[in-house]
Parts: structure tokens; C-alpha cells; sequence
């Protein structure tokens, strides 16, 4: 069975046509690299996923159910940066808050919860992290935390939006070979949305690439192709490869350096 | 010296009303502090302000009158939600009409120096047996309100996005707090008066997370500390005749200074 199944799913955001008549398959187990310029919908799909957006049609399936809010197969890492990496509370706490949020009543924490939270926190090597206040932590230690915290409750499925934003390469890679082994280890199905394609080259089964409101799925060599992109941009692209890197250029200029700059701004 | 103040009833009373107030402050501030919406609880007393010389224009209750102001106003906050918690401008705008309305209604309806100075600046002093049940009634329903939303609002504090994926109702969560927030406003007024409800509804969760990374135990330090300052100022006010609010604001400042000099030294 497929962990994330798309039926001709169409999905706008604020009268703003994102997803038109995307039909897709992500086995369960692979990785899969989410990209597309800023705006193609990278975030809007997973928010799909997780059912917190309505389609306009069509059907999106998990593990052959339908996608619904708070579905605990699924764990998920949000683009924005949370407001709890500002503050001067311990790691630990934050992730306890988390579990069980959704239950009305005084948080509290059993030693089933604590369990909990040590096993994940063991998996992604955290464990003295989390007793360091968040605002104290490199973007790198914070994101590893934030990742412990998406795989409680043992979820099947992960959802990693822009998880290397603000990262420098060397943390890139920890985060990326990091999330490689969670999925290989645990067999997760991963959606891991970045900037820029050479970020996660080495790690993806398959890469998704959204643009023009469409979508194109499958190994690299065959969805980076000038033919698939300049359909996805809407304007002709040429592909370049270099020392194993993989440049999308537009009018002689890369376009996800681009993106990344106006990002920052 | 003890058994000086507690000769008079109208100290006892003051202690008592004082230390409901201060705990229920410390405790409710400590996720306003925690959710940077610290300028909204500010406004909430402003329109307390115009509710309670709008009540006196109506004949009403002033206490009453404030309530039913503060509430509505913190649940229309709560309800706008993102498009004006934490947009300074909104709630600038909101705050200084509520205190031109109060402006308006004393002009209405006369009140005497001493009743807007009392509701201005407080006067614990002045507290009646009648006002002191009240006041034990809402410390009450308050920390009952706080405790039934509480996780699902500490969730939604620290990661907003990821507790709506989990399916928390973070909008209604975020209206009850609100609603909430203004019935501590309200009594914090009947101690501090409107301009100083900073006092006991910042400067101890400020301190308390200066002091602490546990999210629980900050929340009670924040409430211990409260109480402290509230009982400290009452002490302090007794023995020079200096005004209470004035104790109580220069120790909640002195604590806040005091503790970040001592972690930055």
C-alpha cells in the first residue's frame, strides 16, 4: 500500500490555484526531496497531508485513508521557525508539551510520557540537548531537538518542511544524513522540502518538484530535465551539471540561489 | 510589627485580596509573557478602564461593569486572532480610544478625583468585604479556566503550527486564554489600578523565566514571586504611607533587575 497517495488533487489558497489535478504515489518507506520555487506549494501540500487544508477536488490518501487533522501517523516539522526557539525554556519541556496537546486538562507527565520522549531523543542523539534552554542552541541542535519531537508517538510518515533553512552546510548535512538513517532505521516515508536540489541529492529515493500549480515525481535524471522544468517555472530552463551538483539556471542564472536570496530578505 | 498591620481589618483584607490576585496574575502572566502578547493584556485594562467609568455612568458596578467590558474586548481579540494578537499598531490604536472613551464617560458622569485615581493607579487599601468574595470567586474560576485549557494552550503557546497539525483548536484556545486574561485583568485592576497591571502580570513571569528553563516550576515561581511583591509592597506601603501600587511596581522592578543583573554577572 502506498503511504501518501494523490487522486487528481486540486487545492487553492486564497483563490490562488496551488495544486491542479496532481495524481501521485509515495511508497511507504522512501525519501522523497520536495522542491519548487517559493510559493509553488511545497508547504501547501504538506499541510494537505496533514488535512489541514481542504481540496477543491480530488482525494489524498494515507495509507489508503483519508488525509485528516491530527493523524498520528504522520509526524511533522514546520517551516516556520517556532516561537518556542526564542525562548528560555529547556528542550525537554517543549517536547512534553507536545504530547497529548490536544487533550483539554494540566499538562502532566507520566513516566510513559518521559519513556516516550527519551526514546526519541536517543534516536536522534539529543539526549543531553534537550536539558539546554532552546534560545541557547545552535539552528543545528534546535532542528535535531524539533526532530526528536516529530517522531514521537512512533509515526509512519514524516513531513520535513525547509528543515535546512538557515542552516550552514556543514549542519545541512548533519540534518540531512541524520534524516536518511531515521528513515532507513525506522522505514519512514519522508517528504523533506529544501531550497535547493543539491542539499538532498545524495539522500533522496525520488524527488517531487511543484511549479506552475503541477507536479513532477520520479529519480532526478529523470524530473531535472530542462523539458520538465521549464514546464514547472513556465519559462525555459537549462540544466547544468557540474562535480555532481546539479544547477537549475533560468537566463543564465540559478534559480534556487536566487530564491534563497530573496528568501533571506 | 506583624501584629501592627493585621490590627486593622482593612490590612487583612488587603492581604487577602492581594494574594488571590497576585497568584492568579503570576500564574495567567506567565503564558502572556510566554506567547508575546503581553502588549494585549496591557490594552485589556485600558478598556477595563472605560468599562468601569462606562458602568458607573449606567449606574452599574464598576467591577461588574469592567468584567463584562474586558471579556468581550479579549474575546474579540482572540477571535481576530493572528490578524491583531501581536500587531502592536491594532491594539495601540484600540488602547488609547478605550482610555479616551473612559475620558469621556467620567466627563458624562462625574466621578470624584479619588475614584479614577483609585481606579487609575489602584487601592488595595480600600478593598470591601463585598469586593474581596468577588474577587475570591474569580481568582477561582480563573486558575479552574487555566487549568482545563491548560495543555492544549501550553501546545499551541510554543508551537502554534504543529499543535493545529495535531489537531489542537489553537483559534478557541487562543479566545478562552484571552478571555481568561481579562478576568485576571480585572482583578489585578482592583490591586494595581489600570496603568500598573504590568506589575503583577509581567514582571513576575518575567523574572520566574529568568530564574527557571521548567515550564512548571516557572509558572508557580512566577505566582510565588507575585505574591511576594504584592505582600512586600503592602509592608512596605504600611510603614512609610507610600502609595501600595508604588511598592508593588518598584519591587516587581527591582526583582526583574536584580535577577538579570545576577545572571549576567
Amino acid at each position: 500500500m502506498n503511504a501518501i497517495a494523490f487522486d487528481k488533487a486540486s487545492l487553492s489558497v486564497g483563490g490562488r490555484s496551488v495544486l491542479r489535478d496532481v495524481t501521485l504515489a509515495v511508497a511507504e518507506g522512501e525519501f522523497i526531496g520536495v522542491l519548487g520555487a517559493n510559493g509553488a506549494g511545497k508547504t501547501t501540500l504538506m499541510r494537505a497531508v496533514l488535512g489541514l487544508l481542504p481540496l477543491s477536488a480530488g482525494t489524498i490518501r494515507i495509507f489508503g485513508l483519508p488525509a485528516t487533522r491530527g493523524n498520528a501517523a504522520i509526524g511533522y516539522l514546520p517551516q516556520a521557525k517556532t516561537a518556542a526557539a526564542s525562548l528560555r525554556l529547556r528542550g525537554r519541556d517543549v517536547l512534553a508539551a507536545s504530547i497529548d496537546g490536544h487533550r483539554w486538562g494540566i499538562p502532566s507527565l507520566t513516566g510513559g510520557k518521559k519513556a516516550e520522549i527519551d526514546r526519541c531523543l536517543a534516536l536522534v542523539g539529543a539526549g543531553a540537548l534537550a536539558a539546554r534552554p532552546m534560545n541557547e542552541l545552535s539552528g543545528g541542535e534546535r532542528q535535531r531537538l524539533l526532530i526528536a519531537e516529530a517522531l514521537i508517538g512512533a509515526p509512519k510518515i514524516l513531513l520535513l518542511d525547509e528543515p535546512l533553512a538557515n542552516l550552514d552546510p556543514h549542519q545541512q548535512q548533519v540534518v540531512v544524513d541524520l534524516v536518511r538513517e531515521l528513515s532507513r532505521s525506522l522505514k519512514l516515508t519522508v517528504l523533506f522540502s529544501a531550497h535547493e536540489l543539491n542539499q538532498v541529492i545524495g539522500a533522496v529515493d525520488r524527488i517531487l518538484y511543484l511549479g506552475q500549480g503541477e507536479a513532477a515525481i520520479g529519480p532526478v535524471d529523470s524530473v531535472i530535465q530542462p523539458s520538465v522544468l521549464s514546464r514547472l517555472y513556465g519559462a525555459p530552463i537549462d540544466v547544468v551539471r557540474a562535480n555532481g551538483h546539479i544547477f537549475v539556471m533560468s537566463g543564465g542564472a540559478v534559480v534556487e540561489r536566487d530564491q534563497h536570496h530573496d528568501h533571506a530578505h | 510589627m506583624l501584629t501592627d498591620i493585621f490590627a486593622y481589618d482593612f490590612m487583612q483584607r488587603a492581604f487577602a485580596a492581594s494574594g488571590m490576585v497576585a497568584i492568579v496574575a503570576g500564574a495567567v502572566g506567565y503564558f502572556l509573557v510566554l506567547r508575546g502578547q503581553t502588549f494585549a493584556g496591557h490594552a485589556l485594562s485600558h478598556i477595563g478602564f472605560a468599562g468601569a467609568t462606562g458602568a458607573a455612568l449606567l449606574g452599574l458596578s464598576p467591577l461588574g461593569g469592567m468584567l463584562v467590558f474586558i471579556v468581550l474586548a479579549g474575546i474579540g481579540m482572540g477571535a481576530l486572532g493572528e490578524r491583531l494578537s501581536g500587531r502592536d499598531v491594532g491594539i495601540g490604536i484600540v488602547l488609547a480610544l478605550a482610555l479616551g472613551f473612559g475620558l469621556l464617560f467620567m466627563k458624562l458622569y462625574p466621578s470624584n478625583a479619588a475614584q479614577v485615581t483609585s481606579l487609575l493607579f489602584g487601592n488595595v487599601l480600600a478593598v470591601s468585604k463585598s469586593v474581596l468574595v468577588s474577587l475570591a470567586g474569580l481568582a477561582a474560576l480563573t486558575l479552574a479556566g487555566l487549568a482545563a485549557i491548560g495543555r492544549p494552550l501550553l501546545f499551541a503557546s510554543l508551537q502554534p503550527e504543529l499543535a493545529e497539525a495535531r489537531g489542537v483548536r489553537v483559534r478557541l484556545v487562543g479566545i478562552l486564554f484571552l478571555a481568561i486574561v481579562a478576568v485576571a485583568v480585572a482583578q489585578s485592576v482592583q490591586i494595581v489600578g489600570v496603568l500598573l497591571v504590568f506589575a503583577l502580570m509581567v514582571g513576575p513571569p518575567a523574572t520566574a523565566m529568568l530564574l527557571t528553563t521548567r515550564i512548571g516550576v516557572g509558572i508557580g515561581l512566577s505566582a510565588l514571586i507575585a505574591l511576594a511583591e504584592a505582600w512586600g509592597g503592602i509592608f512596605i506601603a504600611f510603614h512609610t504611607d507610600w502609595p501600595t501600587s508604588f511598592c508593588i511596581t518598584a519591587l516587581a522592578a527591582a526583582a526583574y533587575l536584580a535577577v538579570l543583573a545576577l545572571r549576567k554577572g
